[in-house]
């Protein structure tokens, strides 16, 4: 199996705080990695470093390297608005743009310059259908995307992502905002989603990582502590700290 | 005291509070509340004063007469189109120029500037505001109306110049609130558009704007709002002709004549009862009318689209 993206030697900093230590990480291709650990250990941090987000914090800076199909992303020259293209993200808090549900998927093919209008048509179509959403929003694709609940409009976002065709989804605990049927549903879309996408997840949701995920990475205090397949992790943890961590003694 | 509250609590809605506990708050209150009733009755008193002055004119003169081409109080012609005309065409001018500007600026003041620039012009910006218009009209006399005249203009004193002298006073109006509702756009439609590949402007120009739109629109009717009811400017620099320029680019290159400017320089040498007098107050119901119809379009606008949550509204 490939290496879609190969993080190496990899600190970030917030000024002069260290938020991410020396971490080295093999994200394999079409398969799901979670990341887990306690709320501020950098795993936000470390998934907006892989599409360059990170970028439009004043004070943020990176050293090392994050190889993306064996391109180091953050050397010179690279142009992150086209990089951005080949890595779809997916937030905490549903984002949908205040606009109709057909344009929000629409955005990406519009702006990228993908699509003519009637395939167009055919991309928005493809990509809620993709998203599991396109039953619920066939009959009104032009309302509003607020009038959508909220997990309905998570996988809006999903389908916006994905509507440009990107090779890797990153996703930001983004069930957190959801009830526990959204969220069934959204990790089912992820297991689908994953025999084209390479899925990168953040969850501090143990019991999600457990089951959505093919391998686990667990963070602590900006330090990679663990990277393994998922059921190892969970079965047999090399380290003392993951096994606190996951049997619930820590964090 | 307790006692007496809860035996008070199921009478519904009494008349009269009863006495707060404190006196201090009880005249706070009630000062309040007449300071409220008394802005609505004076309100009132003015929009009456209006009518009663004014409707005569809209019975003694003939519908015929007062949509005529020819302002000649004189000779008894109250034909009130060229001052709409005038009106029109110089508040459409203002908007024409103060719109892309104003939003520009405010575009740029809100998603591009660094901080430190934001910081010291937006204060600028708005110091502009407290400018005195008879300020703007001189200097719309001296330098503006010579400048427009050498461009080629038969005279210097024409719409455009109001107009440039209009747009300038709207902008401040214009910027700051544009800049207000585009900054009150969530942060998070901005990483969504980044996230997906969009350039900085395609983020700006596709999903900040469209989410400000309502207090965009807001800042441009009050910016409308402005130049529409501007008299004393406007009646220095528009040379006051009134007459119906022919429609097309060159009307704004004509000297008109605003309602407001009517009003303000026929005023002081009219008989008090007569025809002339009760038409300029004619005029001003016509623009009043104008002016509350601009304001409810906007309340609508604003207000179809306030109806669901979204970013950048006020
Ligand atoms: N924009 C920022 N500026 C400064 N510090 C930040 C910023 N974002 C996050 N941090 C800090 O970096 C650390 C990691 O944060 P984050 O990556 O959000 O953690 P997690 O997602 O695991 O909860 C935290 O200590 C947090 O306070
Ligand atoms: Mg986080």
């Amino acid at each position: 199996m490939n290496n879609k993206i190969d993080v190496r030697n990899f600190n970030f900093y917030y000024g002069d705080f260290q938020a991410l230590d020396n971490i080295n990480l093999a994200i394999r291709e079409k398969q799901i990695t979670a990341l887990i650990g306690p709320s501020g250990c950098g795993k936000s941090t470390f998934l907006r470093s892989l599409n360059r987000m990170n970028d439009e914090i004043a004070s943020a800076r990176a050293e090392g390297e994050v190889l993306l199909d064996g391109k180091n992303i953050y050397a010179d020259g690279v142009d992150v608005v086209e990089l951005r293209q080949h890595i779809g993200m997916v937030f905490q808090r549903p984002n949908p743009f205040p606009q109709s549900i057909y344009d929000n998927v629409a955005f990406g093919p519009r702006v990228l310059g993908q699509a003519r209008k009637n395939t167009l048509d055919d991309i928005v179509v493809q990509s809620l259908q993709d998203a599991a959403l396109w039953d619920e929003v066939e009959h009104r694709l032009h309302n509003s995307a607020l009038d959508l609940n909220p997990g309905q409009q998570q996988r809006l976002c999903i389908a916006r992502a994905i509507a440009v065709k990107p090779d890797v989804i990153l996703m930001d605990e983004p069930c957190s905002a959801l009830d526990p049927v959204a969220t069934l549903s959204v990790e089912d879309l992820m297991h689908r989603l994953a025999e084209t996408y390479t899925i990168v997840i953040v969850t501090h949701n143990m019991q999600q990582a457990a089951r959505a995920s093919h391998y686990t990475a667990f963070f602590w205090l900006g330090k990679l502590i663990e990277f393994q397949e998922t059921r190892k992790l969970f079965m047999s943890p090399q380290e003392e700290l993951t096994e606190s961590y996951i049997s619930g003694r820590r964090g | 005291m307790i006692v007496n509250m809860e035996q008070s609590a199921p009478t519904v809605a009494p008349k009269r509070k009863p006495v707060p506990r404190h006196w201090g708050e009880w005249v706070i209150e009630n000062l309040i509340q007449l300071a409220g009733v008394s802005t609505l009755i004076i309100i009132g008193l003015i929009f009456a004063f209006l009518l009663r002055e004014g409707l005569p004119a809209f019975f003694e003169i003939s519908p015929a007469t007062l949509l005529g081409v020819r302002w000649y109080p004189i000779e008894e012609m109250y034909g009130l189109l060229p001052l709409l005309a005038g009106s029109f065409i110089v508040t459409i001018g203002a908007v024409v120029i103060a719109l892309p500007l104003g939003l520009t600026t405010a575009i740029y003041l809100g998603e591009v500037a660094p901080r430190w620039q934001r910081e010291l012009l937006k204060p600028l910006i708005e110091m502009l505001a407290g400018i005195p218009s008879i300020v703007l009209g001189f200097l719309g006399w001296v330098v503006l109306a010579p400048l427009i005249q050498k461009a080629g203009a038969p005279t210097g004193l024409t719409a455009f110049t109001g107009s440039l002298i209009l747009a300038y006073m709207s902008l401040p109006t214009i910027i700051s609130i544009s800049e207000d509702a585009l900054y009150a756009v969530p942060k998070e439609y901005r990483d969504g558009a980044l996230a997906i590949g969009a350039t900085k402007w395609q983020t700006i120009w596709r999903v900040v704007v469209p989410a400000a739109r309502s207090g965009i629109v807001i800042a441009i009717m009050l910016g409308i709002g402005r130049a529409i009811g501007e008299t004393m400017a406007v009646m220095m620099v528009t040379g006051n002709a009134a007459n119906i320029p022919a429609l097309g680019i060159g009307m704004f290159f004509q000297p008109v004549r605003t309602m407001t400017a009517t009003i303000a320089a026929e005023m002081g040498e009219v008989a008090k009862g007569s025809l002339h007098y009760s038409t300029l107050f004619a005029i001003g119901i016509v623009l009043f009318l104008i002016t509350f119809s601009i304001n409810s379009i906007a309340g609508r606008l604003v207000g179809s689209q306030g109806s669901r949550r979204s970013g950048g509204q006020l």
